[in-house]
């Protein structure tokens, strides 16, 4: 990658983007588009592309480059959009905090501590991995114990392996992915345990990476206990009840020297509480407006920070949109206001954006509690559609144009997905 | 006469469950399908099962130790593992550019391996 530092860091740009993974690129093309004509991207890493520089399996871009990329690849792409559009990229930084006032503070290894003031700011720092912690596995505190995202990054980037005899908790994709790279970079991998009764990730994913391996997948069985003083030794696993109890009379132990646990991930969400931004209690992220923007005037968000995405491209589009928001509004142009609320129903468990205009088309993404297939999306009794399917594990998009609200004149309208009556194969 | 097999078409996030017909390799008829792309990959999977590979190659000189790489085409199911062990052979030297063939005609395939990203001397 060619030196993006700029030579001397300018105390002001016009929109400043936290983060250069998908979400930080597309920010920052986006707000070249809406009018910012100096824009700075930074990311605590060597390198911008975040997480995709680790995934290096298939599965980035096929709606958005029309082509199925890997992870590096899609991230190399859009890279080269963003120098196209002269934009300052400084890596290796950290920032620290944002103020109401949208000062911006960075520690970065080459300008030491400084502040950059921005017109407008775009929260894209990402998600994190849930921990050993955040489920409280009981036993001793040994090495060998990491989360599933670590790992990748272990071998993906850094070329080092985890350990010999890896046993995965949780059946997420990280997951699933991570037992046939393992796999196939020569570590045994002693199975799979997942506490739901159905696997988390892709079905595609459970064919190709654990039944093409015979990597075995243990469904409605959690690890209760880790054991070792230096390492990993071995866990000790237990199927569970219907209300989840593990039945500790029924557990064994697994040899083992490494534990990977994929329990999901968070949005990164530090910045924006110390800023004092508006959270969804349901996401976890900022509450943000048609144009992505949070609760304090001026600072965006998009990407995992803002709600956990599986597909890149739906977070390329949406970041797109959160960076134009930004560059309108650092060049004094404030987008239409919005005036309709989304408000999830029925097995709808999120909205993002929180808040429409009936004026614009809007991309709205949803996340399911129950799998239903056939069924149909109602916006409240002024519009529906059917939909193939919809599983909790993936996210569902849904164009919403002026003319479907036309008949609405609320303030709050209610999104439900609920069996279709007359079940039609397709 | 023909038998019964199963197999879970990755075609698409819906996973159908696929009950196949078959004679030998000639298939008869599939059930479970919930479109025709699943009858496509039934008599694929049924004939000659195939995969993408993705993995990396040791690379010195770049600012990363692990250069990503995958198959251009789909590999036959029982030969990943194997080119896997190849790929483990090889040592690369930066700079490397994104498409750049690694390793031509994997193992006697025709499938040739690339470069899934550049990388710079560092
Ligand atoms: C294992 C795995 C497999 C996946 N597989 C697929 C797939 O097959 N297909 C697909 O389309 N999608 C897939 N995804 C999803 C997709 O990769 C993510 O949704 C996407 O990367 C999220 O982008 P982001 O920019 O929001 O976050 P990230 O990629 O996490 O980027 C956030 C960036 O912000 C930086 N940052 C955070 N805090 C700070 C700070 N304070 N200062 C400076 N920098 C900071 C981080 O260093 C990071 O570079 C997968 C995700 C994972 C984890
Ligand atoms: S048969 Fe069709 S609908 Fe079913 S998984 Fe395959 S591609 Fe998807």
């Amino acid at each position: 990658m060619p030196d993006l530092h700029p030579w001397e860091l300018p105390r002001r740009y016009d929109v400043v983007v936290v983060g250069g993974g998908p979400a930080g690129m597309a920010a920052a093309v986006g707000a070249c588009e809406g009018g910012a004509e100096r824009v700075l991207m930074v990311d605590r890493e060597h390198e911008a592309g975040g997480i995709l520089q680790q995934c290096i399996h298939h599965g980035f871009g096929l709606h958005h480059f029309k082509e199925e990329l890997t992870g590096p690849g899609y991230a190399q792409r859009y890279l080269e959009q963003v120098l196209e559009h002269d934009i300052d990229v400084l890596t290796d930084a950290y920032v620290l905090d944002v103020d109401a006032s949208r000062s911006v503070s960075v520690l970065s290894g080459r300008y030491g501590r400084t502040s950059v003031d921005a017109g407008a700011v775009v929260l894209a720092m990402g998600a994190r991995e849930r921990t050993r912690e955040a489920i409280r596995i009981p036993g001793t505190r040994p090495s060998g114990v990491m989360t599933a995202g670590f790992a990748q990054k272990l071998v993906n980037v850094a070329g080092y392996l985890p350990g010999k005899r890896v046993a995965i908790l949780g059946s997420g994709d990280i997951g699933l992915i991570m037992a046939r790279r393992l796999v196939l970079e020569g570590v045994e991998v002693v199975g799979v345990f997942e506490l739901m009764p159905h696997a988390n990730g892709l079905t595609r994913n459970v064919v190709q990476c654990l039944h093409d391996f015979d990597i075995p997948l243990h469904l409605s069985t959690t690890v209760v206990r880790i054991h070792g003083s230096e390492r990993v030794e071995k866990v000790t696993v237990a199927p569970v009840d219907e209300a989840l109890r593990p039945r500790m009379h029924e557990a064994w132990d697994v040899d083992c020297d490494t534990l990977l646990v994929s329990i999901g991930l968070i949005p990164d969400n530090e910045l924006a509480r110390t800023l004092g931004v508006r959270l969804d209690p349901v996401t976890t992220g900022p509450v943000v407006s048609s144009t992505m923007e949070t609760s304090r005037d001026g600072i965006f968000a998009c990407g995992n920070t803002v709600h956990i995405h599986d597909l890149v491209d739906w977070v390329s589009q949406e970041s797109r949109l959160a960076g134009e928001g930004a560059g309108a509004y650092a060049s004094g142009r404030r987008q239409a206001h919005d005036n309709v609320r989304l408000v999830p129903g029925t097995n709808v468990r999120s909205c993002v954006p929180h808040t429409i205009t009936t004026e614009r088309e809007h991309t709205v993404y949803l996340r399911v509690t129950q799998s239903l297939a056939p069924c149909t999306l109602r916006l409240g009794d002024v519009y529906e559609r059917p939909l193939r399917y919809v599983v909790p594990g993936e996210m569902v998009t849904v164009k919403v144009r002026p003319r479907f609200l036309e008949s609405f004149h609320g303030g709050a309208l209610r999104v439900d997905v609920v069996p279709r009556e007359e079940a039609g194969r397709e | 006469m023909s038998e019964t097999s199963h197999y879970l078409c990755i075609n698409c996030p819906l996973g159908c469950r696929l009950e196949v017909d078959a004679d030998g390799d000639e298939v008869v008829e599939v059930r479970g399908n919930a479109c025709k792309r699943g009858v496509e990959f039934a008599r694929q999977e049924h004939s000659d099962p195939r995969r993408m590979v993705t993995t990396t190659v040791a690379i010195r000189g770049a600012p990363v130790a692990r250069l990503p790489v995958a198959t251009a085409e789909a590999l036959p199911k029982d030969r990943v593992v194997d080119l896997c062990r190849a790929l483990h052979q090889l040592r690369l030297e930066a700079p490397v550019a994104i498409g750049d063939v690694v390793l031509a005609d994997a193992l006697g395939t025709g499938v040739d391996v690339v470069a899934t990203r550049s990388l710079e001397r560092a």
